[in-house]
């Protein structure tokens, strides 16, 4: 099964994309979810609006694949992301990975999601309970 | 010969500082990505507070300060990442 890649503005079918990744030849199978989180450091969230320049997100995904597949025999890689105005609980991005053996899938997701983070062109902004919005722009304070 | 402007597309705080997706800053003979860090400071004061901050992309890649640019690239600029 080939590896995906996805940036969508509707919900993730994260059973589908799991599902994607299957093989009897794995005995493993990570998925990692993340999903609008109501508290940050005590402050109240209430949406999130996520922007991406999708043609160097896509990009920067498949490199990211690339470097994971270097470091750890795995199966199949799927990254799902969405875009857009995200309530609390929604599924902001599903990464599923599937290998043969259980380290592999774990330790591919983890890298995944957290190289996705540092360099992937997505971007989120807050939106809080008291009615202001701010970019979370690591290394950026707030004005 | 050398275009009078280029185009750098703009995301995120970058964009709504701006109030626009795209942004044209006066081309130089010999442009790079350090220089189009000050010209972006120099030609749009708006976003002089990101200045430091902001990642340049050449061609849908992280480019280096001393990386050449030319008008027919897709040239993009916005600050540090935080999806997931």
């Amino acid at each position: 099964m080939p590896d995906s890649i996805a940036i969508v503005e509707e919900s993730i079918d994260y059973a589908a994309l799991t599902e994607q990744v299957r093989s009897n030849a794995c005995g493993a199978v990570v998925l990692f979810m993340g999903t609008v989180r109501e508290m940050t450091h005590g402050k109240q969230t209430v949406a999130l609006d996520y922007e991406a320049y999708p043609e160097m997100a896509y990009k920067t995904m498949q490199q990211l694949i690339d470097e994971a597949r270097a470091q750890w025999e795995v199966h199949s890689i799927g990254i799902e992301h969405r875009v857009g105005h995200l309530t609390l609980g929604e599924i902001s991005v599903a990464i599923a990975v599937s290998s043969a053996h259980r380290s592999e899938a774990f330790e591919a997701g983890r890298f995944l999601i957290d190289r996705l983070k540092e360099i992937v062109p997505i971007w989120k902004k807050e939106n809080w309970s008291d009615g202001t919005t701010e970019w979370e722009h690591p290394g950026i304070s707030a004005e | 010969m050398t275009a009078s402007s280029i185009q750098v597309r703009l995301f995120a705080r970058a964009r709504e500082l701006a109030g626009s997706d795209t942004i044209s800053v006066h081309a130089v003979d010999e442009m790079t990505v350090a220089w189009l860090r000050t010209a972006i400071a120099e030609q749009y004061p708006v976003l002089k507070s990101l200045s430091g901050q902001l990642l340049i992309a050449v061609d849908n890649a992280y480019a280096g300060e001393e990386q050449p640019l030319n008008a027919e690239q897709e040239i993009a600029c916005f600050p540090p990442v935080s999806g997931g």
